[in-house]
């Protein structure tokens, strides 16, 4: 297993990561980690709890620079330019990789204002008319149109869990995103909301370049092409989805998804 | 593992010394609720007892007694020519006229009561005449104050039955109030210039009319300084601060300044705003910047509490869609914080409006008989009216205190009922 996991593609990858380091403090989280991330594919993050799946998407889009005491080090590329570049403004990085977290986080504002704010900071729509085409756009997009197309002035925090993660996905795409990062996007959901967000992943492919951590082995099989297994900070294996859940190389990755641990 | 350890019997449940237990635990249950019941009425009673005092006392405050005197507004006696007043500038000279000397006149017709009208009754008399210049040279029937020993008197303060010389009142005002009350020349009516007037050396025209003005100032200046700097040095510290050793120690300073005693803060504005920077000493300003600095510790631990109490996800959904940090603080942090923050900073002002120890020392205590015209005028704050009364030693200043401290309490009551309407009216749980 000293071979670098990273797989080449035949495509250009949309983002890259060199040889990455993740530090809380003293304590190490994420080691040497080298992965391509594609538009064409939804990629699957998946390992024990506590392996740095969570630690390394947020180094895809610099959520870790608000965390005190972290450390990232390595290359990580966006379109070939190095994000943790000082003249990467990291305000519009997060505005091209969006993210959408495990707990439902609306902003205790309207349904609209929800959508609209992420397009207002950044300026996408000149007048009202273009504003409520993104909002209703991104509403389609993300499967809640028909449901709160008749109420987009109540509250965000008023709608059912499912509802909440599906506005969550239209706020990250109101603002036109290259890349989406999902963290368990449906961990506090029931199964037949996180059918519907499977569902939606599944419309959203090829569009975004999607990366989705996730506990669940079937969902993984289900919406993502490459499949991507950690375990204790390290990239073990990264292969096509069919792959690792067919025919994994490592024996780590064979226990994992076979239950033996995690 | 176990099989070292003897088998364990099962418990059990109905035994005597298991209904015994039971029955000591429920004991002290019901001794426990007692105790708090008992703590609970013995505050409350000495609350109702504070309460009741002060009614009792304060109540008649804003009632005075007035007496009804026959006027001739006679042109001779106000020293005013008849031919000017019709003239073009009539009005300034009727408001020069001499209206002390009609009212001694008038006065002379209550006969043995001629003394005890207030030194300030002309003052009714000249609002009548500018009110209807028509009336030179008619005869009207007025209602003016009294003196407050009379007043008193009119409101049954005194017990008559004692000693002359213990009483606090001579036999000839007791004769002279006797005499109004007998030809129905007194009633007792709403003092308006209680609530309007400053303050004064007859109780009878005293008001706290000024010193509500002065704390409304003092606490403007107050706002305007402590709730800026509180909530923005509550943002920098939560948001911004390197979290190290000086932010410890930034927040153990706060901590301590908020439980500074307050008259430390008076010695500060003493030595630095009046005579280092030279501000005007008395003025609602100086008072102002004083109580700001004393209550920001207050405003700063509130709106960081605040401010903590926001959930971070709504702070990782904003930075996630590429918010600035400046933009969550100002469009999600603030305005989820902000409840809080309002609630902290009233109760801050509630403190500031009730202090008067910081404000003694940068001159506060000055008498002033003018309502503050401004911000850098002489003026005094409506603890330090209660403070100055409670200390003077004539009788009709009792139910003066009492009464400032009702509308002190009022207003108290008003702010903190605001304050908790505030919290549970934009309370959120997410
Ligand atoms: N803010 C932090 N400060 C210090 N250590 C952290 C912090 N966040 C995560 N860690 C540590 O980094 C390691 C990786 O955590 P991470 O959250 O990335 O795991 P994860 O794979 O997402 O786990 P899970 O599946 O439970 O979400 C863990 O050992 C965790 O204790
Ligand atoms: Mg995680």
């Amino acid at each position: 297993m000293n071979q670098n996991p990273a797989i080449g593609h035949n495509s250009v990858p949309k983002m890259t990561a060199r040889n990455v380091n993740v530090f809380y403090g003293q304590k190490q989280a994420i080691k040497d980690v080298s992965i391509d991330v594609t538009s064409e594919h939804v990629t699957a993050f998946i390992g024990p709890s506590g392996c740095g799946k969570s630690t390394f998407l947020r180094c895809l889009n610099r959520m870790n620079d608000t965390v005190d005491g972290a450390r990232v080090e390595g290359r990580i590329e966006l379109d070939a330019q190095d994000i943790y570049a000082p003249a990467m403004d990291v305000v519009q990085l997060r505005a091209r990789v969006g993210m959408v977290f495990q707990k439902p986080n609306p902003f205790p504002k309207s349904i609209y204002e929800n959508v609209a704010y992420g397009p207002r900071i950044h300026g996408l729509a000149r007048a009202k008319a273009d504003m409520d085409n993104i909002v209703e756009s991104a509403l389609r997009r993300a499967g809640l149109w028909d449901e709160v197309k008749d109420r987009l002035g109540e509250s965000g925090t008023a709608m059912s869990g499912g509802q909440q993660q599906r506005l969550c996905i239209a706020r990250a795409i109101a603002v036109d995103p290259e890349v989406i990062l999902m963290d368990e996007p449906c961990s506090a959901l029931d199964p037949i909301a996180t059918a519907r967000i499977e569902e939606l992943i599944d419309e959203l492919r090829g569009r975004y370049a999607i990366v989705i951590v996730t506990h669940n082995m079937q969902q993984a099989a289900r919406v993502s092409q490459k499949t991507a297994f950690f375990h204790l900070g390290t990239l073990v294996e990264y292969d096509d989805t069919s792959a690792i859940f067919t025919n994994p190389k490592a024996t780590r990755t064979k226990d994992y998804i076979t239950g033996r641990y995690g | 593992m176990s099989s070292v350890l003897p088998e364990r019997r099962p418990t059990d449940w109905a035994s005597p010394a298991m209904q015994s237990r039971i029955a000591a635990r429920y004991r002290a249950e019901r001794n426990f609720r007692r105790l708090g019941a008992a703590a609970l009425v013995i505050a409350a009673s000495f609350l109702a007892f504070l309460l009741f005092t002060i009614v009792r006392d304060g109540w008649s405050g804003f009632l005075r007694t007035e007496a009804k005197v026959e006027v001739t507004f006679t042109p001779a006696t106000l020293g005013v020519d008849p031919a000017a007043v019709s003239g073009p500038d009539g009005k300034a000279v009727l408001a020069r006229a001499d209206y002390l000397a009609l009212m001694n006149e008038a006065a002379k017709g209550l006969g043995p009561a001629s003394g005890t009208l207030s030194d300030a009754a002309w003052l009714g008399l000249r609002d009548q005449l500018l009110a209807d210049p028509a009336l030179l040279g008619k005869r009207v029937t007025l209602w003016v104050p009294v003196r407050s020993t009379i007043d008193l008197l009119a409101k049954g303060k005194f017990d008559l039955a004692a000693p002359a010389d213990s009483r606090g009142v001579s036999d000839r005002e007791v004769a002279a109030w006797r005499w109004l009350e007998q030809q129905g020349r007194l009633r007792t009516g709403f003092n308006s210039a209680f609530l309007g007037n400053a303050d004064s050396t007859e109780p009878e025209l005293a008001g706290i009319g000024g010193a509500a003005l002065g704390s409304l100032f003092t606490l403007f200046i107050t706002i305007i300084i402590a709730f800026p700097l509180g909530v923005l040095s509550a943002v920098w510290l939560e948001e911004y601060a390197p979290k190290g050793r000086l932010a410890d120690l930034i927040e153990l300073s706060i901590n301590n300044l908020a439980a500074v005693p307050s008259i430390i803060f008076g010695l500060l504005g003493l030595a630095f705003f009046l005579n280092i920077a030279g501000l005007p000493r008395s003025s609602p300003l100086v008072g102002g910047i004083t109580l700001a600095l004393m209550i920001m510790p207050v405003i700063v631990i509130a709106a960081r509490v605040a401010i903590k109490a926001v959930p971070p996800s709504i702070r990782d959904a904003a930075l996630g869609i590429g918010a600035s940090p400046i933009q969550v603080v100002f469009q999600h942090v603030l305005p989820l914080a902000l409840p809080g923050i309002m609630t902290g900073t009233i109760i801050g002002i509630a403190r500031a409006l009730g202090e008067t120890a910081p404000l003694l020392l940068i001159g506060m205590r000055a008498f002033v008989t003018d309502v503050p015209q401004g911000l850098t005028a002489p003026a005094t704050v409506l603890p330090m009216q209660v403070f100055l009364w409670s200390d003077d030693v004539q009788r009709g200043f009792v139910e003066k205190t009492s009464a400032a401290i009702l509308v002190l309490l009022v207003i108290l009551i008003a702010m903190n009922s605001l304050a908790i309407h505030l919290r549970n009216r934009f309370e959120r749980r997410w």
